[in-house]
């Protein structure tokens, strides 16, 4: 639908858009990323983005390792992923053309900042030619912006430096944007005003930059046409854009309010985790005490030993940290304590790419201890979703007094969505209640016949002073013990106790047809991708269904009757096949595996093809 | 049991600290609390080797624990791995025996969200100084409140035998059969390094000293730092003989009093002055030297350098000093963080979940 606007220019309707912001880590990309991701979901589009940076905060201005970029999906429907392939590039520089170009379809927009393709800039990016002149870009829609020099003539009489003035120029290419895509720059600008009220001449040249940018896409016969992405449908409600990480300290705070307990917070700096501990180390008023421990084991046992006072002890990491609380991971298994453990993933193994997305700690976390050592898992599939799991993770390890691994990862983290914002009075309680002095002497492994929990007792009960610890204990008495039926008892014990939970979760739900050729099952942030690659293939007429497990120990308790019900079941993993294997193992299944891991998040048309491979080749 | 504490040892260096008695640290339980070390004496069956040091440790903490005014369930004890670990299934009160050096991090965690309980980490000289070194600094930089007892015996027991980070360079072990090549440390002047408010030393076998001590940092309010000089008669045997035996503890060690001169000797005639910044062994009424030129005893100062030089006096070069090298005042790490939030709560009021959850940006669908 065109229709044609007061300045002659006509604007396009479209149903969703995907834009990515590239440049140099000190471009602001991220920033101006999530500018843009504001004020979409101000004006009430779907979104979803993918932040995708380095972990070198500072790279060799220019270089190929230095690129950072922000991509962002809106759209008048709803939406899953942060889109396959943008529609729209914007490079700041050469390295960020040639790291990002290869992404851009044919025919896709690509707008670069002219003025960064100096001999310099491309021999860092490693370009033989200028890619502007040498038309190497024939197969996009190229728009070649001067906006480092339009940027600085527009700060013209600003009391800074060239320098400073350049920094500002993310905002330029932010105001084309807003311009192109009819948006409002009064977010940005109220943002301006706040984040900088102590710089009056950097909130100034920021909001000349912003409005500069908006100026030239009005006023540049370079565009024909700008567009329109109307608001989503979204159900009734109010709302607001949140990461995953965001999501994921606020579930715990809700969490602890929702079990009356204080929540305690052990934890140690490491990527993508540590905006959690930044943002519960903000709600001081809610009591929250955060520590920030000298490692990562003191994370987790200052957690283990904050639960054992009885407050709700959670710690966080990332898979090179969680293998450093693997002992004390066994520890609150052995003394059944509630805890939580956060491992909120990325690519490795070892430091392997810090900022960049996996889900490949599944087995890590499920047996990654000495010993049979069984934790409950959940993965939240969504940003959104990170809130009600971090609830559930909670109550799981206060109702059944045991660690739980709440798997989260890059993509779901520092990615976003706007989330229909839930009130407290519709959220469940799960406060669980201390032991009391009882008849007789106490007995700190005496067990609940519904859920196998030991009694909560702690420290300041009177008659149940007791002693715990890492040494395997008699059954009931909680005493040391060496006793070899004993031991076998108890590692019956601490098996079924996990395996119950079963029962007390909600069964393993379909999307699409409840049998058929093809299951497409799915675990964590792949939730996106997977669904609408099953959106296009039902749409398409197959057979294909979609499941995605939130509880991965123990699975739902319908699961192997789910997976039974199609001929084929498919398992796309960031990873090489951890629930496949999982799977097969404890069901006879012959399912199949599709790996990609590039530290990148699922493309919706990889998962289409292959699922279409596998239906293809019949049964 | 064999000779394992010398409870009728009794000698002239164990005068009182130069403390005045203190009240109950938690004065309104104090008059209606009157326990007594059975109180604290648990069922289980104590299983360290006959003749270990521990034995006396064991019984002098409980000996000491009804002096504080805390209920028993408010006391909770929390051990790393090694024989000093299992101290916690012998007390009475609430007890952790938690993993390998870890011991000083569930009592932070704990301390943290429980200011109410007191707070003892059992651990030893591989437990605190090898595999739990990093704890250990930190809890005391943080000035955790909590009273952290290390058991140096210069050995791995447990694991039978092993050298360890206090062991003498040469020390032949069972790891090290040509002797090992690996420098000692010592734990008081990491203790000190690490910011300890309250450090202090004793030794197994001086029961009344070591109750003292034991009472001392229990009433500290931050990190107490107590090495307990012990026996492993299995391992490493007379560990600590050269200086502790009765024949030779008045010549070979330094009893510390506050405000004191430092003298020691049988015939109370030796001391320590400074020259330099060396310490140095003298004999009073030799070379002109009188009392008023010895090292007067400041646990208190707020800079550690006294504290710092008699953490480095060991023998044979010097006398082993024992008592309490520094105790001094600061915020605990409870108290700064329950500040934090008083003050937080203080200004902005107690948080209110559903505003929070709505912060931000937010728009409405209809």
């Amino acid at each position: 639908m065109t229709t044609t606007r007061e300045r002659e220019l006509p604007t396009e309707e479209l149903e969703r858009v995907t834009i990515r912001f590239a440049g140099d880590s000190g471009d602001g990309m991220q920033l101006t990323g999530t500018q843009f991701t504001r004020t979409a979901a101000v004006f009430g589009n779907d979104i979803s983005t993918l932040p995708d940076f380095p972990a070198e905060i500072r790279a060799p201005a220019g270089s190929l390792p230095g690129v950072s970029g922000f991509q962002i999906s809106f759209s008048s429907t709803e939406i899953h992923t942060p889109g396959d392939a943008p529609d729209v590039l914007v490079a700041m520089n050469p390295a960020a053309l040639k790291t990002n170009i290869g992404d851009l379809p044919a025919g896709g927009a690509l707008i670069v900042n002219s003025d960064a393709f100096t001999q310099a800039n491309l021999n860092k990016a490693a370009y033989a030619s200028n890619p502007l002149t040498d038309g190497s870009l024939k197969a996009y829609t190229t728009f070649e912006i001067p906006i480092s020099t339009l940027n600085e003539r527009s700060l013209d009489g600003l009391d800074m430096t060239s320098k400073q003035k350049d920094l500002t120029k993310n905002f330029f290419a932010l105001g084309i944007m807003f311009w192109l895509y009819e948006r409002s720059m009064d977010p940005t600008l109220g943002w301006i005003d706040a984040k900088f009220s102590a710089r009056p001449v950097v909130a100034e040249a920021n909001k000349r930059a912003l409005r500069a940018g908006y100026a030239f896409g009005e006023t540049t016969e370079m565009f024909h046409t700008h567009y329109r992405v109307q608001p989503a449908k979204l159900p009734p409600g109010t709302y607001r854009n949140i990461t995953g990480n965001e999501a994921t300290a606020l579930g715990f705070l809700a969490a602890s309010k929702l079990a009356d307990r204080q929540l305690f917070y052990g934890s140690y700096p490491i990527t993508p985790a540590s905006d959690i501990l930044h943002q519960l180390s903000t709600y001081k008023t809610f009591g929250v005490k955060t520590f920030q421990a000298e490692d990562e084991i003191a994370a987790i046992g200052a957690a283990i030993g904050a639960s054992y006072g009885g407050a709700l002890g959670l710690t966080a990491s990332s898979g090179p940290g969680i293998a450093l609380k693997t002992e004390a991971m066994g520890l609150a298994v052995m003394v059944e304590l509630p805890l939580v453990v956060i491992d909120v993933q990325r690519a490795g193994p070892s430091t392997g790419m810090p900022t960049k997305n996996e889900q490949a700690d599944l087995l890590q976390v499920m047996f990654g201890r000495n010993s049979d050592s069984p934790i409950p898992i959940v993965a939240p599939a969504t940003p959104g979703e990170c809130f009600d799991y971090a609830i559930e993770a909670a109550r799981i390890a206060l109702k059944y007094m045991t660690p739980v691994v709440y798997l989260s990862d890059a993509f779901l983290a520092t990615g976003s969505e706007p989330w229909l914002v839930p009130s407290v009075a519709d959220l469940p309680s799960i406060a669980v209640t201390n032991a009391a002095k009882g008849e007789g002497p106490f007995q700190p492994y005496l067990r609940d016949p519904e859920t196998l929990a030991r009694p909560w007792a702690v420290p300041g009960t009177a008659g149940l002073e007791h002693r715990i610890g890492g040494l395997e204990k008699a059954d009931g008495s909680g005493n040391v013990s060496y006793d070899p039926d004993n031991h076998h008892k108890m590692q019956l014990l601490r098996a079924a106790k996990v395996a119950g939970i079963a029962k007390d979760i909600p069964p393993l739900e379909v999307f699409g047809p409840e049998s058929g050729d093809l299951l497409i099952l799915g675990w964590g942030s792949t939730y996106g991708a997977i669904r609408s690659a099953a959106e296009r293939l039902q749409a398409d007429g197959r057979s294909v269904a979609h499941a995605h497990l939130r509880h991965l120990n123990p699975f739902p308790a319908n699961t192997e009757a789910v997976l039974r019900s199609y001929r084929r079941v498919l398992i796309p993993e960031v990873n090489l096949g951890q629930l496949l294997l999982l799977v097969r193992a404890k069901y006879l299944i012959d399912a199949v595996g599709y790996d990609r891991v590039r530290g990148k998040p699922f493309r919706i048309a990889e998962i289409v093809e292959e699922a279409e491979r596998i239906l293809a080749e019949g049964t | 049991m064999t000779d394992m504490t010398d409870t009728t040892d009794q000698t002239a260096t164990e005068s009182s600290p130069a403390v005045p008695p203190q009240p109950a640290l938690s004065p309104e339980n104090a008059e209606i609390i009157a326990l007594t070390r059975k109180d604290f004496v648990s069922d289980q069956e104590v299983r360290w080797c006959p003749g270990c040091g521990d034995y006396s440790i064991l019984a002098q903490t409980q000996k000491v624990m009804p002096d504080f005014g805390y209920k028993k369930e408010d006391i909770v004890f929390i051990s790393g791995i090694g024989c000093s670990g299992r101290l916690p299934y012998y007390m009475n009160t609430y007890g952790f025996h938690t993993i390998h050096g870890r011991a000083p991090t569930l009592a932070t965690g704990l301390k943290a969200t429980r200011p109410d309980l007191m707070v003892w980490v059992i651990t030893g000289d591989g437990d605190a100084l090898s595999i739990g070194g990093n704890h250990v600094l930190h809890s005391m930089r943080r000035n955790v409140d909590i009273n952290l007892v290390m058991f140096n015996n210069r050995i791995y027991g447990l694991t039978k035998g092993q050298a360890s980070p206090t062991s003498e360079f040469g020390k032949k072990t069972k790891s090290t059969p040509v002797g090992s090549i690996d420098t000692p440390i010592m734990p008081l002047t990491i203790a000190l390094a690490a910011e300890a408010s309250f450090v202090a030393r004793s030794v197994d076998t001086h029961t009344e000293h070591l109750q003292q001590t034991l009472e001392r940092g229990g009433r500290h309010k931050g990190s107490s730092f107590i090495e307990v000089l012990q026996n492993c008669n299995i391992f490493n045997d007379g560990a600590w003989r050269d200086f502790t035996d009765r024949e030779v503890r008045e010549d070979r060690m330094l009893v510390l009093e506050h405000g004191k001169p430092m003298i020691f000797g049988k015939d109370r005639d030796k001391g320590i002055r400074l020259v330099g910044l060396r310490p140095e062994v003298v004999t009073i009424g030799q070379d002109g030297v009188t009392e008023a030129d010895l090292l007067v005893h400041d646990e208190s100062a707020e800079d550690p350098y006294l504290a710092l030089v008699l953490s480095r006096m060991f023998w044979p070069d010097f006398p082993v000093p024992v008592g309490v090298l520094r105790a001094t005042s600061r915020p605990t790490h409870d108290r700064l963080l329950e500040d934090q939030i008083t003050a937080a709560v203080g200004r902005s009021g107690a948080g209110d979940l559903e505003r929070v959850l709505r912060g931000g940006e937010t728009w409405t669908v209809e």
